[in-house]
């Protein structure tokens, strides 16, 4: 056989040539967006409207102190221990128990009916019945994070599997690939990119969770820094607080996402 | 041009005869739940041909080969090849997929060295023999590119080096070219002749396109659908050393496309 | 899955965890769990309790309405996300912030904002709906296939009648991702209940709580969670409705 035409077609470097262009363009709109939005938060506050409403200015002031007198940093600490105890325990059992669904009807009839319901059941109702029996402490706060991650991971693990390409696993068999190298070389490899996405959803999820768990067992990290300055009426130290975990949640989001991007970047484009 | 009446033939031709055929079909028949896919097809296929399976889709030219290559069991009968029955895919069979079947993830040179792999090489050697058939297909220097940076002819190129690594006896391919754009089609089909001057193996060549069949083919099993049975089975006799132009101005190649759509298209309808 | 040849339903399974469940609960094995019986048996005193009926109506007032307010606003804001480039910009990123943000911590801001009432549950409701309808409304405007907007203009069509094409053709988008946010508003509508504590299921659980009564409390989970599994079944059967036309044009 004789060498055809040259490779990669026209439209395909079309595309991506936009793609990065479109990628450096976005910064400079984020930034003008933000900076909408801080005016709109700081005009809106000084109109009045709410005794509680703190000011954009007053807000990071707020952050900058709690930043720097350690409070912050501290409440984090406090705060990131059950969530990545209940992360991770979601992770081992959310991944085996969705690639168990996957590759085994057994399993399938006999677990996916449970992460069915707990994916659309609001499983925040349960938090308060975990604190009932297990107390306040860290245990009732490590399964509050599992409750609302695991599902996500274990449904997005067993989809994934389930969505691996019939003709790659057929390419499997037809040479020769055993069982085991079938689901090592070609179903988990296959199935990564949508598990790690349903990684992302579950880090989402505990997040969620750990802010629950603090708000409604016992005030302890960053939802101690929420409660406490609600009580003492701190409004703005109130506000970065939350500020500060919803950002931090996002940005944690957001780093998985750019991995996500840099790690299965081939089977973005698609084939 | 000869045509010959279903099951009878097969070895009518001046063709030099081997004892054993390299793959034969008996009796096979597969339902999937109550539909009829493939009712009775008996077949023999001789070393060192090309034969297509042809007909409208519905037809189970697929299945059948699929069944040939052990990824789907028959529910009655038994393919044997080289006069063993046969119950799964085995290393004398390499199937070469419709949609390429490519690992995303894993380079040119990974893909086609994927058999090798699964046959338990070392990494030095299967690169190396992958890296022979990789020039074969003609994709020197793409060795580590990644299928999404190919074009769709080359993909599958990619899956004919992946399918010649391993040395099989037998090329089963399943409308290999259905999903690459024409020019890049009939170099490819013209690739293929000169393929199999030079590999010496048995090509099974399942393809919905008369004009592909009557141009590839040693012999073409003409299969009609509802219940999938064999309809004809028909060897073109058309000049097989004249360029691939003046080929396909033949007369006898015009002939028999003209011939083959005009039993197969009262299933169209 | 099948046995001995027959199809076994799926959610057949459930039976044996509720049979697992029963167990566990005999032999006070895990202390979460009473025996699934006697939370059957409250299933009967929960939904006969007059502070049930008061309940479910403050509850099903916020979500509705929560809901309805997330509908009204979230598909013009997609709308215009999806035809207004600038709009998209500048607004593109708040949406996908608040779609993967911990939305529990902006209760207690709501808290403030506006009592500790139904109103801050409906906001609730509203934040955890909204912003997934935004998102898929925009997806749908902007995947329309450009022909079908090229030929209603090429056969004169006006202005209303383009909006018309747009919104029927993004439809299935976004009845999608109004699925996505009744899903998504039940679990608003109970954490904020949970976190307002004093109205509506939250008050109910705090009653159960106190009180340890564990089997009730159980059994108004899994009426909760009947109730959200029936609502999220029954949109997705009118979203089936929908596909007949949505599979037309295939992706």
């Amino acid at each position: 056989m004789s060498i055809t035409s040259p490779a990669v077609s026209a439209p395909i470097w079309g595309v991506s040539g936009v793609l990065t262009r479109f990628t450096q363009m976005p910064l400079t709109w984020k930034i003008l967006s933000v900076v909408l939005f801080a005016l709109a938060w700081e005009i809106t506050a000084r109109t009045g409207f709410n005794f509680s409403f703190p000011t954009f200015t007053q807000t990071t002031g707020a952050f900058w102190e709690m930043l720097t007198d350690g409070s912050l940093a501290g409440a984090y600490l406090r705060t990131l221990q059950p969530l990545s105890i209940g992360l991770a325990l979601s992770l081992i059992i959310g991944i085996s128990a969705g690639v168990a669904m996957g590759l085994r009807h057994e399993f399938e009839w006999f677990s996916l009916p449970v992460f069915i319901v707990m994916q659309a059941a609001p499983m925040a109702a349960l938090i308060p019945l975990v604190t009932f029996v297990y107390g306040i402490g860290m245990t009732s706060k490590v399964i509050a994070v599992v409750m609302l991650a695991l599902p996500v991971i274990a449904m997005n693990s067993y989809k994934a599997v389930r969505n691996v390409s019939p003709s790659l696993v057929a390419m499997c068999q037809s040479f020769t690939g055993t069982r085991w190298q079938c689901i090592t070389q070609i179903i988990l490899p296959a199935s990564s990119p949508m598990m790690f996405a349903g990684l992302r959803l579950g880090v989402a999820e505990g997040f969620s969770g750990i802010v629950l768990a603090e708000l409604l067992i016992t005030p302890t990290g960053i939802g101690d820094l929420i409660t406490y300055h609600r009580s003492i009426a701190n409004f703005g130290h109130m506000y970065a607080s939350i500020v500060s975990i919803v950002l931090f949640a996002i940005i944690s989001v957001g780093i998985l996402q750019w991995a996500e991007t840099k790690i299965f970047r081939p089977e973005k484009r698609g084939v | 041009m000869t045509m010959a009446a279903i099951q009878t033939d097969v070895t009518v031709h001046e063709m030099p005869q081997t004892p054993h055929p390299i793959i034969e079909v008996d009796g096979i028949s597969k339902l999937y739940g109550d539909v009829q896919a493939l009712k009775d097809i008996n077949l023999q296929f001789e070393t060192g041909h090309l034969t297509s399976l042809l007909g409208p889709s519905g037809c189970g030219k697929t299945t059948l080969l699929k069944i040939i290559a052990g990824l789907l069991q028959p529910t009655e009968g038994e393919v044997r090849v080289k006069g063993q029955a046969i119950d799964g895919p085995g290393r004398e069979r390499a199937f070469v997929f419709q949609d390429f079947a490519l690992m995303p993830w894993a380079s040119v040179l990974d893909n086609a060295a994927f058999g090798l792999k699964m046959q338990g090489l070392g990494k030095a050697e299967r690169r190396e023999r992958a890296r022979h058939y990789v020039a074969e297909v003609g994709l020197s220097g793409f060795e580590d590119s990644f299928p999404h940076q190919l074009s769709g002819g080359m993909r599958q190129r990619v899956g004919l080096a992946r399918a010649l690594a391993v040395d099989a006896d037998v090329l089963l391919m399943d409308e290999p070219f259905s999903a690459v754009d024409e020019q890049t089609r009939r170099k490819f089909q013209e690739d293929l002749m000169h393929l199999r001057e030079v590999e010496k193996k048995t090509f099974l060549f399942v393809t919905h396109s008369i004009e592909e069949a009557v141009y590839v083919s040693d012999r073409i099993v003409l299969l009609s659908p509802r219940p999938g049975r064999l309809s004809d089975i028909i060897e073109p006799d058309i000049p097989r050393n004249v360029d691939p132009d003046r080929l396909r101005r033949d007369s006898g190649y015009l002939d028999t496309v003209e011939m083959i759509w005009s039993s197969i298209r009262k299933y169209v309808e | 899955m099948t046995l001995f040849g027959r199809q076994i339903p799926m959610m057949s399974s459930l039976i044996i965890w509720a049979l697992i469940w029963e167990i566990l609960g005999q032999f006070d094995l895990v202390l979460l769990f009473p025996p699934f019986s006697e939370v059957v048996m409250a299933l009967g005193d929960v939904l006969t309790s007059s502070s049930f009926a008061e309940a479910i109506r403050v509850t099903l007032l916020a979500y509705v309405s929560g809901l309805g307010l997330a509908i009204v606003v979230g598909i013009p804001l997609g709308f215009l996300m999806g035809l207004v480039p600038v709009a998209d910009k500048m607004l593109n990123m708040w949406v996908n912030t608040f779609l993967a943000a911990p939305l529990s911590a902006l209760v207690p801001i709501f808290m403030i904002l506006f009592g500790l009432g139904t109103p801050t549950v409906i906001v609730t409701v509203f934040m955890f709906a909204v912003w997934i309808i935004v998102l898929d409304t925009r997806a749908g405007v902007q995947h329309i296939t450009p022909s079908l907007l090229e030929m209603s203009r090429s056969f004169g069509a006006g202005r209303g009648e383009r909006f018309r094409m747009i919104f029927l053709a993004a439809l299935p988008e976004i009845l999608a991702g109004i699925r996505l946010g009744m899903v998504r508003g039940v679990k608003g509508v109970v954490i904020g209940q949970l976190l307002v504590s004093i109205i509506g299921v939250g008050a109910l659980f705090t009653l159960y709580q106190q009180n340890f009564l564990m089997a009730h409390f159980w059994a108004l989970i899994l009426l909760l969670f009947a109730l959200a599994l029936t609502l999220s079944g029954l949109v997705g059967k009118l979203e089936k409705r929908i596909d007949y036309y949505a599979g037309n044009r295939s992706s």
